[in-house]
């Protein structure tokens, strides 16, 4: 608020003028940027879990270094901007947690270290740093190395519970539905005994940590809800018209990063809308995205190319959905 | 700009103060598209080179000719001619090349680099100084573009001039190859041009 004195004579120069910042907004004072980015850190615990104990070594050792390498980037990217250090409100800790999520177990270490440092400097510094930047950047990260390295980024392999090898190679449950017309049982959709990126094979584990950021308000009920409200309409429409009993809209909801992206990766308060209905409309756009590249394109999943696009979508979503202030449209007084 | 600048002056100018890409943005289109490697850019600079250096010189020697609501045109149709025998000189004599570069050769006579120079400085000035900016403009385009594709083609590729120079171990980044590359290098390079002029004013102190 800036009620400057000296001015109190004119009557425009009365009314404070309220400058409002970049996203994340504060609240309340519990809820700093700090604090979400803990919130986050927590709900993708049963994630985490659930990716060491289905990929083990890889997954240990892709976290890890995803997480040194955002911190660093951005530490050494803000002292040769001169700016003051930002790595302590977290943020940086969680693109390298989401991006290395979404990285295959198999991926080599430079794929992971090129496409951390890729999403936090391209996807946010280049934009002025935290709230400034238009797309997530863990997805920037993740789309750099996908077209950079398309071969490695496949997932190729992982280290199965059921069968006593050490490795198992087999294609993700949706890439053996686009190629080979093959289902897979809910249950190791559910479970995440099944190949992908090391946080989107369990829906369980996306569910318990979505709905704990969902509950704790860290993140917004309505984006996560509209993404699956639209998967859920299109894929049932498609399945009463040619209906595949192997493929059912529920082993649409729970197979590849719809999850892990729903509530996670489009949540971003940065990027997404701040309105109800922009944020609504956000996740409608983002699940039937989703679907149209799941149905139509060559590729086996979309989510990652569906939460850009929408990202690019944002601002202009909030500025059609501005709420209606108390006591009617200040714009639409006769002149 | 002063009309009196000396024809080394305008040479020197064209190289980095007034680099027509990192300092006056112009002709980016063929800066974003023929940079994967380097020998196309440097044939292209090439092109540009022949190209702006006869149209100058010919819209330099009808100046007193020029009707005002007409130059365009005639800098264009001038343009235009030169363009051509660049692009059937490359057509008979380097064939795979003028493949590689496709449209962008016939795009020269829309770039608006030449453009600039015929109304700014070529139809104002004598041949002499017109050759000599055309020169310096030329000489900045070809360093905008071999910076460029140094970055793409090595990273894109592993090598500089088709010669392997990364070993061969070395993952290629497709995406510089492909025109998301172009804009992000163009972003970067552009970013650090700006980065170091502002530490040079800083350093002089105005």
């Amino acid at each position: 608020m800036n009620n400057a004195p000296g001015k109190e004579n004119t009557p425009l120069a009365q009314a404070p003028t309220l400058s409002v910042g970049p996203s994340p907004h504060m609240v309340s004072r519990d809820l700093s940027t700090r604090r979400m980015m803990a919130d986050v850190i927590i709900a993708l615990l049963p994630v985490i879990v659930v990716s060491f104990y289905i990929f083990r070594w890889f997954a240990i050792y892709h976290l890890l270094l995803a997480v040194i390498t955002c911190v660093s980037v951005e530490a050494l990217s803000m002292r040769l901007l001169r700016r003051p250090p930002t790595i302590q409100d977290g943020s940086a800790v969680v693109t390298g947690l989401i991006f290395a999520l979404s990285l295959p177990g198999t991926a080599p270490w430079y794929v992971n270290l090129i496409g951390a440092a890729a999403g936090i400097f391209l996807g946010k510094v280049v934009f002025g740093g935290l709230g400034q930047n238009i797309f997530n950047p863990a997805m920037v990260g993740r789309a750099f190395v996908m077209i950079a390295f398309p071969a490695a980024m496949g997932a190729s392999g992982y280290v199965s519970q059921s069968t006593g090898v050490d490795i198992l190679t087999s294609a993700t449950p949706l890439t053996a539905l686009k190629q080979m017309g093959q289902g897979t049982s809910l249950m190791h959709l559910l479970m995440g005994d099944t190949n992908g990126s090391l946080g989107e094979t369990s829906a369980l584990a996306c569910l318990v940590g979505g709905f704990y950021l969902c509950a704790r308000g860290t993140a917004s009920w309505r984006i996560p809800a509209g993404v699956l409200l639209a998967v859920t309409i299109i894929s049932s429409a498609a399945y009463l018209i040619h209906p595949t009993p192997h493929w059912t809209p529920l082993h649409h909801l729970s197979a590849g990063a719809l999850l892990l992206g729903a509530f996670f990766i489009a949540t971003d308060p940065v990027t997404s809308p701040v309105t109800r209905k922009g944020r609504w409309t956000f996740g409608i756009g983002i699940g039937t995205l989703v679907m149209l590249i799941r149905y139509l394109s060559g590729y086996p999943e979309g989510v990652m190319f569906s939460v850009l696009l929408m990202n690019s979508a944002a601002p202009l979503v909030d500025r059609l959905t501005v709420p209606l202030p108390l006591g009617g449209s200040p714009g639409k007084r006769k002149p | 700009m002063t009309d009196d600048a000396t024809p080394l002056e305008r040479f020197l100018r064209g190289i980095i103060p007034e680099n027509p890409v990192y300092r006056q943005l112009l002709g980016l289109c063929p800066t974003l598209a023929v940079t994967n490697n380097m020998k196309a850019a440097m044939t292209m600079s090439g092109a540009v080179l022949f190209v702006l250096l006869g149209a100058n010189l010919v819209v330099s020697l009808i100046r007193g000719l020029l009707k005002p609501h007409l130059r365009i045109l005639v800098f264009t149709l001038t343009i235009a001619t030169f363009v051509t025998i660049a692009d059937r000189f490359l057509a008979a004599f380097m064939y795979p090349m003028s493949k590689e570069l496709g449209p962008y050769v016939p795009l020269i006579i829309v770039n608006c680099i030449i453009i600039c120079r015929c109304e700014v400085c070529a139809s104002r000035q004598s041949p002499a100084v017109a050759i000599a900016d055309a020169s310096g403009q030329s000489l900045g385009f070809a360093l905008a573009l071999a910076s460029i594709a140094t970055v793409r083609e090595i990273l894109g590729s592993g090598t500089w001039w088709g010669i392997r120079i990364l070993p061969a171990g070395w993952d290629n980044w497709v995406i510089m190859v492909l025109p998301a590359g172009a804009f992000l290098t163009m972003g970067l390079l552009l970013g650090i041009a700006n980065w170091l002029g502002t530490i040079r004013s800083e350093t002089k102190g105005y």
